[in-house]
């Protein structure tokens, strides 16, 4: 049984029917219980359920504190390359953008890793579009080798890999993989992402369970938020973390939340997902799973990761630019995003040290 | 009165708390927090040593008096503890190395036949080896047999400052273990950590408790208060406590009349 077996057992669920019958006494009932089912989360994740924001954040908090620290490690992303075999419609990399492709050499890649590791950050992911040919696993193996100079935590954001090519790259020094599924929703992830191996849709859900199976440290989901109805996407990807922890307990799994930012092409969000809900789902996920590595990019503004720490943020990343090789070349071609905090990796630390919090650097050695 | 020494791994220690390193706010605390536990032993995650970054760097801010006792925080077996304490020794060139060994990141339950296997070669390397576990009698016996020279149960699992919920468990560690016995994890309140010692523990490490406390540096203090208590009533001997009221006049107390 994988993952996929799991969801597809959601698929006679009514969630419209259920959300609607959510009362306010079954969410402060969920809110106070020590071990959350499914079915809490879902009612944290329900509309009635922003009226409890505040007594869920407190909560949130609470077990952060206990499970984490006041305590938060920073990383910054190395795009190597924008080349995409793929079109996704909301994607700076789609085919369909014309936009200047390159992969970086491994020269550039060591100028890249020299700037990004001078800011004092030990920690990296490695990100590279979706090709298989610009971008072949003796490429990213070399590229690995080159970071293991800089940095201790080497984590990948590549396409989706068969195990033998995920132990590959583990032998080589990378210790995480982070995969976004984009939507948990089959159908309009098939209509979305219409050619290309992408269209495999669960062949992309069972990614990390190829790499917890070579023995991954850290395992990171995550769904595109503003492609779906905010509530299922957040509501899968709790149950696809769950089901990760309990499968591979020696892995540390993590979720993001990145929420669609203006991009080149046409593309707009079917739903502009409001701060309120991206609170929501933090604080719904720290309350559904206390043991979960929550973490928030630059794509969110200066402001709202600063007063996101305390409700449960363990891993942030830092100046970071999605462009290739954008720490040597800034603003040479175009990033997969636009970066919300352009903060230095000095601001940010000087940001968290405000919050009564401390930035981690280094949280991993390299074996 | 002579001075109630814990003679451990070559360390002849006053105080009976070690401190854990992982979960504070600011490292700058970290000297104070000492100052007022009165703590010798400070443990910390090699994974943690970062020398490129001064300021996060734990070991810049660990007074030169205390211990610093490395730990193995994210080896997920035997061999994966070997490597980070081998590191560590040729990192701080120190002896002292604590086990831990997780292969749950769900609770964070310590594997006891991982870390009885790294405590068995590190022993032969000559490391002071001190072995966070689950309470267990067998696994001890191993541990003490492979070398360690502190057995550590943990009092419940880390992070839920519940206390000592392994009691029952830690007394028989107590009673058949010669090794000294220092409970970690778990352990919410200073009364807690009293109660540990009361019944015979050698010593207490906390972290939790301390750093998610919105005063640190005082509920520190209050921990040194309640070990030294503790320890104090168990080496003058607590009465013996009954469920029942003692009879005044004995039942038996005829056999005894002239």
């Amino acid at each position: 049984m994988t993952f996929y077996d799991v969801k597809q057992k959601y698929n006679g669920f009514n969630f419209e029917k259920y959300i609607g019958n959510i009362s306010d006494e079954m969410i402060k009932n969920s809110i106070q219980k020590e071990i959350l089912d499914s079915m809490d989360f879902l009612n944290l994740l329900s509309p009635k359920a922003s009226n409890h924001i505040e007594q869920m954040a407190q909560k949130a908090h609470e077990i952060s504190v206990k499970y984490f620290g006041k305590c938060i490690l920073l990383y910054a992303p190395l795009y190597v390359s924008n080349f995409c075999i793929n079109n996704c419609v909301y994607c700076a990399f789609s085919t369909i953008n014309k936009i200047k492709r390159e992969v970086l050499s491994f020269e550039e890649i060591e100028e890249n890793c020299k700037i990004i590791s001078s800011y004092g950050l030990r920690h990296i992911l490695l990100v590279a579009g979706e090709s298989n040919t610009k971008t072949p696993i003796e490429y990213l193996k070399k590229c690995v080798e080159i970071l293991k100079n800089y940095f201790e935590g080497i984590d990948i954001e590549i396409y989706p890999l068969d195990e033998s090519c995920y132990k590959a790259l583990a032998d080589s020094g990378v210790d995480g993989l982070t995969i976004y599924q984009e939507t948990y929703n089959e159908n309009l992830y098939k209509l979305l992402h219409t050619n290309g191996e992408k269209s495999n849709y669960r062949y992309r859900l069972e990614t990390c369970e190829r790499a917890g199976r070579a023995n991954y440290r850290n395992l990171n989901v995550g769904a595109l938020l503003g492609l779906n109805d905010f509530i299922s996407d957040i509501f899968f990807t709790g149950i696809h973390a769950k089901y990760l922890q309990a499968k591979f307990q020696s892995a540390e799994i993590g979720i993001s939340f990145p929420r669609l930012r203006p991009t080149v092409g046409t593309y707009q969000p079917k739903t502009l997902i409001p701060d309120k809900n991206l609170i929501q789902a933090i604080c719904a996920i720290r309350l559904f799973i206390n043991r979960i590595n929550i973490n928030i990019s630059t794509r969110e503004s200066k402001k709202l990761r600063n007063n996101l720490i305390p409700l449960g943020i363990t891993k942030m990343s830092a100046a970071s630019s999605t462009e290739v090789g954008g720490y040597l070349k800034k603003g040479q071609s175009e990033g997969q995003f636009k970066v919300k905090d352009t903060s230095t990796v000095d601001k940010v630390k000087e940001m968290i040290y405000e919050k009564g919090y401390q930035p981690i650097m280094k949280d991993w050695i390299a074996l | 009165m002579n001075k109630d020494i814990l003679n451990i791994g070559d360390m002849k220690l006053e105080s009976r708390i070690f401190i854990g390193s992982g979960k504070f706010p600011n490292n700058s605390l970290i000297p104070k927090i000492i100052e007022s536990s009165q703590a010798q032993v400070m443990t910390v995650a090699v994974r943690r040593f970062d020398f490129t970054n001064p300021k996060e760097n734990i070991l810049s801010h660990i007074p030169k008096s205390v211990y610093i006792m490395p730990n193995t925080s994210g080896a997920r077996d035997a061999s994966e503890a070997i490597r980070i304490a081998r590191i560590a020794r040729a990192t701080i060139k120190t002896n002292l190395i604590k086990i831990e060994v997780i292969n749950d990141n769900k609770y964070l339950l310590p594997d006891n036949y991982q870390t009885a296997r790294a405590c068995e070669i590190l022993s032969k390397e000559n490391f002071k080896v001190f072995t966070y576990m689950n309470a267990d009698l067998y696994a001890a016996r191993d541990m003490q047999n492979a070398g360690a020279v502190a057995i550590m149960p943990l009092g419940a699992p880390i992070g839920t400052n519940k206390g000592l919920k392994t009691e029952e468990m830690v007394k028989i560690l107590i009673e058949e273990i010669d090794t000294p016995i220092i409970i970690d994890a778990g352990l919410g309140k200073p009364s807690d950590a009293c109660k540990c010692m009361e019944i015979g523990c050698s010593a207490i490490m906390i972290n939790t408790s301390i750093s998610s406390s919105p005063n640190p540096v005082l509920i520190a203090e209050a921990f040194k208060d309640a070990v030294n208590a503790g320890r104090k009533a168990f080496l003058a001997k607590i009465g013996t406590t009954s469920d029942r009221a003692r009879a005044s006049s004995p039942l038996t107390g005829f056999l005894y009349d002239k």
